[in-house]
């Protein structure tokens, strides 16, 4: 199968891989550029344990080619902290047990980041609807919601 | 294994040439929400994909000088949302638009791939037909304009000939006290595929309807523009016996399936009961205009 | 010992019982942590199973020829492969039988559901791999298939396995579990009403974000290793094993990170072929499943069609209830009997029971364990009767529960007799909450009607098999390392309690998950024994690590090891000493080891005990969508008895998440089939677990009553929670509507279809 070259940007730095043009950006994230952050679940859409963002945009990144990524700038999970510093989100979900098992935590945690940048100060239902797309069955979703909330407040606060 | 080519030109003449010259071996990439879906299960199994993305006509939203809008094909729904005056004027395209799945999926979801997955569920449909509007699709053969409703051919099927690819939607300006409204049945508050979506469209005089247009998915074949519910409501003050006039045609257009998703029973039921709410939303909003 | 009962004065905790950031919390948030299938290696090739098309069908032969044949494949297998165990000898291992287990890893005399494994291919990627699946060419004779338990066990259906009998008849039956107690016939004669009804549940799968995973290398010497996410790495060395025939003592099973279990993870279904996989082509081997062929081919839990009869005076005392829950199992026997025969009426002092339980196989994939196995499905058929009874009684529904509690010495069913029994503090939890004694708006709005119910539930709990070391690094800080995968939190928890135990401050200690090579055996992760029983073995492993840190101070300051105090972290002199010498802290005693006797540190490895069982009593507020049929929850709240909640965040993310789990249950989850016996909802999107706009907060009440056999006072908390839910939530829909219902999901359909009934 003949590969693409692929020229892009991954949490701010210059990448530049080959792709099959029928792969997906998840699959060269994981698979070929060894970002196992961010996770698979059903590589259908239906769990965004995959999300990443794209030039800023919250997507699945089990929907998007690989060979889209061209010239776009992709934000995973291994660019939420900066070194040593967590994000306030990544802080607050371990402060407030936001996570259990953790397996669907990166694609939350990228969703409620594309969530607050967009809406500093959401509601508790803005939030649910926010993270719907994001499953998580250990947690019942409560202490994520609490840590978005909180979050929110104290990046509020901070600004 | 195939071997799959993806091609993303910048001009619609080359990929209407691309997509033409692979004779149905090819798939047009916008959002990609269904197509990588239908790839990864193997149902389509495309020899070239040819991304829209990058023709500067397929992604821009354009208002005319009347107040009607042209929308990009490729368009997704959180670009559309975040335009200013898109959702003053068609608020429940707006929302049709924006349930098709997550956060996430509307990042990449646009409405013409919605229309062209042909599903009888696809929410932004309804919506579009209520709303009159008219798709442009460019082929080998040129150009040429239909209405939404006359694009589903079936589940999975488009009247679009070989090679055509949908490039934008044309929505006519609104008279004063007109707006619209899209609700859906799923069984969770969000992530499922609607079990019965409705749109409604409706112009009020002095509290009196004097246009309506309905569309009704998820009950049929294909989405439907159901003209006996409009002509219920069209002359009234929305009043009980109009409204249930306008339920009973909806329940009366349905031609349903049981599925997975729903039965006949709950599907017809349900179409009459959203007519009413879609209605109610459409003319508070219209009252408000 | 002291340190043991002093540390149940909670007062003077420092650790246990606060809200410490985890200890692998750091990489779970920056996705550094490894699960399953995030691991590679050098040479790694990919192995893919080909599953059957057909639900029924007797397998004639295997041709692989071709598929071995395509450039690229290095090994293929099939169940010729896999170690048989023959029919007639049941070997076990825990609670699963080989017999069931070599044929559920792989199709051996017939598959027995559509996704059944028929053979495996391991090529140098996912593409050839599938590619050559394609390639096998499997001759099936196609029989008539079974799906529903109320279709597999009549007279003239399909039979899937002749071994099984039931009344001496070729039977889908293929056991039965009876509780008795008393005799039910006399119970139900001293009667003065009686209330019988039958409830039916779909299979439900347990939707663990993560799919099962491995990556299996075999070397040349005949040693295995086995990296995978499960609920017990000793599971995953045992099974292997068994159907390979390696001898456990090469193969050292890694535990992942594991995202997400609820039990399923107690099975394997990739490892001992991944392992031959490796072995034939002496690649490494990784293999990942798809969550289809999760939702089609790893177990989810029963459905169930139950019948309960539970007969009560006029005051209200129980004097007889009976049970009979035909439970599915799968294409395999070996449902979950235990949970309805034993749980469903142990919260109650009822003298003359009878439970008993059907093994019911059919077309569908082989269940797993989930969360509670079978107990809410008992529940649910128990705590709607109960409802039911309070009602016609004209009595509270929860003082009708309080009425028949059991207590101490009661005996259930199952055969336990209780000591301390803890349900009534939950009923009474609830009934002195604020949410059950806030006014409900009944009718909102017009079309919207809301309700509230009650439900209880039991689990049993377990104790179990655990090891742990505790050993004190060079530079005087602790690491723990125990044998359970943590799939909650349980290491935060053990922080919490080697920090409290040696006096440290608790970023001095790491807690980690040793693999099968370097702890002790330690059973699986689950029936809420994890936390039991690993802090037991951890606090009995640091008692040991004083006894030596007081030994080496001791022969420092040349005086008696009974003289010598260990406080916050520090040898002090004590008695006739006291004062006499400045505190060792563990720094100083570390440094100083190699001279006063080698290096520090302990294990221990115990079968535990003392793991009482769970009781939680909730209650539920719904709104009904009268016209749609769509029900959501408002608001709930559900009260445990916790023991003592060493780590109260993950303790209440066990209730919350149960609660969840159970809100799924009882309204949106199922397993459709077609006509042909394929599941037609493999996947998220028409599975519809609930989803975070679905729910409300969920407010779990701890009741802190601490287990007396336990040295922290902890008592297994995570499976209780999702006993009440399915009863509660039914209950309030009928509270709401006024209409009860017999079946689950409460799906809009089913609701709308009830509704529309005269």
């Amino acid at each position: 199968m003949a590969k693409t070259h692929i020229s892009t940007s991954i949490n701010g730095e210059p990448v530049e891989f080959l792709a099959d043009p029928g792969s997906s950006l998840l699959d060269v994230l994981r698979n070929t550029l060894g970002l196992t952050g961010t996770k698979e679940g059903c590589g259908t859409g239906d769990c965004g344990a995959c999300s990443v963002t794209v030039d800023g945009r919250l997507v699945c990144s089990c929907l998007v080619l690989a060979v889209e990524a061209e010239g776009h700038e992709i934000g995973t999970i291994e660019g939420m902290a900066q070194g040593e510093t967590l994000h306030p989100l990544q802080r607050k979900f371990l402060e407030m047990a936001a996570l259990q098992c953790g397996i669907c935590t990166p694609g939350v945690l990228i969703s409620a980041r594309a969530l607050l940048e967009k809406n500093p100060n959401p509601t508790e239902t803005e939030v649910r609807f926010g993270l719907a797309g994001n499953l998580c069955r250990c947690t019942g979703y409560d202490k994520i919601v609490r840590a978005v909330l909180e979050t929110a407040a104290e990046m509020r606060e901070t600004v | 294994m195939t071997d799959i080519r993806y091609l993303a030109p910048q001009t619609l003449d080359e990929a209407v040439g691309a997509f033409a010259a692979a004779q149905g071996a090819a798939r047009i990439l916008a959002g990609g929400t269904d197509l990588l879906v239908q790839m990864r299960a193997g149902t389509v199994k495309p020899g070239l994909i040819v991304d829209i993305k990058k023709i500067a006509e397929m992604t821009e939203i354009a208002e005319a000088p009347d107040g009607g809008f042209r929308i990009g094909a490729a368009v997704p729904g959180a670009t559309l949302a975040e335009h200013r005056g898109f959702g003053k004027a068609w608020p429940g395209v707006l929302e049709a638009i924006n349930l098709i799945g997550s956060k996430q999926v509307q990042g990449r979801a646009s409405p013409g791939g919605n229309l062209c997955n042909g599903s009888p569920a696809g929410d932004s449909v309804p919506a579009m037909i209520a709303a009159n509007a008219m798709v442009t699709v460019q082929g080998p053969e040129g150009r040429r304009t239909m209405p939404v409703e006359a694009v589903p051919a079936g589940p999975g099927r488009t009247n679009l000939k070989p090679g055509e690819i949908v490039v934008s939607f044309t929505l006519p300006p609104r008279a004063p006290g007109s707006s619209d409204a899209y609700l859906r049945m799923i069984p969770r508050t969000e992530m499922d595929i609607a079990v019965v979506g409705l749109g409604v469209s409706l112009t009020l005089q002095g509290g009196v309807v004097t246009a309506a247009r309905v569309g009704l998915g998820a009950v049929a074949p294909t989405v439907l523009l159901v003209e006996d519910a409009a002509k219920a409501l069209v002359g009234s003050r929305l009043d009980d016996a109009a409204l249930e006039a306008a339920a009973a045609a909806c329940r009366a257009a349905c031609n349903p399936i049981n599925d997975k998703r729903g039965t006949i029973a709950y599907r017809t039921k349900v179409a009459g009961v959203l007519l009413k709410r879609t209605v109610a939303i459409a003319a508070a909003r219209a009252g408000g205009n | 010992m002291n340190v043991i009962n002093d540390k149940l004065r909670v007062e003077d905790n420092k650790w246990i019982g606060t809200r410490t950031v985890r200890p692998d919390g750091a990489d779970k948030v920056t996705g550094r942590a490894t699960y399953a299938a995030d691991n590679t290696m050098p040479g790694m090739i990919w192995g893919k199973v080909l599953r059957s098309p057909h639900a029924h069908a007797r397998i004639r032969s295997i041709d692989t020829s071709k598929a071995e044949a395509l450039p690229g494949v290095k090994a293929v297998v099939t169940a010729k492969d896999i170690v048989d165990f023959p029919l007639e000898t049941s070997v076990m291992l825990g609670i699963q039988d080989m017999r069931w287990m070599c044929r559920n890893v792989m199709a051996r005399e017939k598959a027995l559901f559509h996704g059944h494994p028929v053979a495996a291919v391991a090529a140098i990627n996912e593409e050839v791999a599938a590619a050559a699946c394609a390639l096998i060419a499997v001759d099936y004779e196609v029989l008539p298939h079974v799906i529903e338990i109320e279709d597999a066990i009549k007279p003239d259906a399909p039979i899937l396995h002749d071994f099984a009998k039931f009344e001496g008849k070729p039977s889908n039956i293929a056991g039965t579990m009876t509780a008795k107690l008393g005799d039910v016939e006399v119970g139900f004669a001293e009667a003065d009403i009686i209330v019988e009804r039958t409830f039916r549940t779909r299979p439900i799968h347990q939707g663990y974000i993560e799919p099962q995973a491995c990556t299996v290398s075999y070397s040349a010497d005949g040693r295995a290793t086995i990296w995978s996410s499960s609920q017990g790495q000793f599971m995953v060395r045992a099974m292997t094993s068994l159907l390979t025939g390696v001898p456990q003592s090469n193969i050292r099973a890694i535990p992942a990170e594991i995202g997400g279990g609820f039990g399923a993870k107690t099975i394997i279904y990739l490892e001992p072929v991944a392992l031959l996989l490796s072995k034939k082509s002496g690649r490494p081997v990784k293999m990942v499943m798809t969550r289809e062929e999760v939702m089609r081919a790893t177990g989810p839990t029963s459905g169930s069609f139950s019948t309960v009869k539970i007969g009560a005076k006029k005051d209200g005392t129980f004097v007889a209830a009976k049970g009979d829950f035909y439970i599915q199992a799968g294409c395999l026997p070996g449902g979950p009997l235990r949970g309805p025969v034993g749980c469903s009426f142990a919260p109650y002092d009822i003298p003359n029971v009878l439970s008993v339980g059907y093994d019911v196989v059919s077309n569908r994939s082989k269940v797993a364990a989930y969360r509670a196995p079978g107990a809410p499905l008992g529940a649910y058929a128990a705590e709607c009767v109960v409802d039911e009874i309070a009602e016609k009684l004209g009595m509270d529904r929860l003082e009708l529960r309080l009425k028949n509690t059991a207590g101490p010495g009661t005996k259930a069913a199952y055969g336990a007799t209780f000591g301390k029994v803890t349900f009534e503090e939950t009923i009474e939890a609830i009934q002195n909450h604020e949410h059950y004694k806030a006014p409900l708006d009944r009718n909102p709005r017009p079309g919207v009607k809301r309700g509230r119910g009650v439900a209880s539930g039991f689990w049993y709990n377990a104790g179990g098999e655990s090891s742990a070391q505790v050993n004190i690094t060079e530079d005087g800080n602790v690491v723990v390392t125990t044998g359970h995968p943590d799939v909650g939190g349980s290491r935060a928890s053990i922080a919490n309690v080697a920090a409290e135990l040696l006096g440290v401050d608790h970023s001095r200690v790491s807690v980690l998950i040793g693999d099968t090579a370097s702890i002790g055996y330690s059973n699986l992760t689950g029936g809420s024994r994890v936390t039991f029983a690993s802090a037991m073995v951890v606090t009995q492993s640091a008692e040991k690590v004083i006894g030596q840190l007081k030994e080496r101070a001791a022969k420092i300051w040349k005086i008696d090891p009974e003289a010598v105090n260990w406080d916050n972290g520090e040898a002090t002199p004590a008695g006739p000493n006291a004062g006499q010498f400045p505190p060792l802290t563990l720094a100083d005693l570390a440094a100083k080891a190699t001279e006063t006797g080698g290096p520090i540190g302990a294990g221990v490895q115990l079968n535990t005990t003392g793991a009482d069982p769970g009781f939680a009593t909730h209650v539920v507020d719904v709104e009904v969508d009268v016209d749609l049929g769509i029900v959501r929850v408002l608001r709930y709240t559900a009260a445990q008895d916790v023991g003592r909640a060493l780590h109260p965040s993950y303790v209440e993310g066990q209730i919350q998440g149960g609660v969840v789990q159970g809100i799924g249950w009882a309204l949106s989850e199922e397993y459709l089939y077609d006509k042909q016996g394929r599941l037609d909802n493999a996947g998220f999107l028409d599975y519809r677990m609930p989803v975070c706009s679905d729910v409300p907060m969920i407010e779990a009440v701890m009741l802190e009553i601490p287990n007396p056999k336990h040295p922290q006072g902890v008592r297994g908390v995570g499976e209780a929670p999702i006993v009440p839910p399915l009863a509660a939530i039914s209950n309030a829909v009928y509270d709401a509507l006024g209409k009860r219902f017999y079946a689950l999901p409460m799906s809009p359909p089913k609701v709308l279809e009830r509704l529309d009934e005269v």
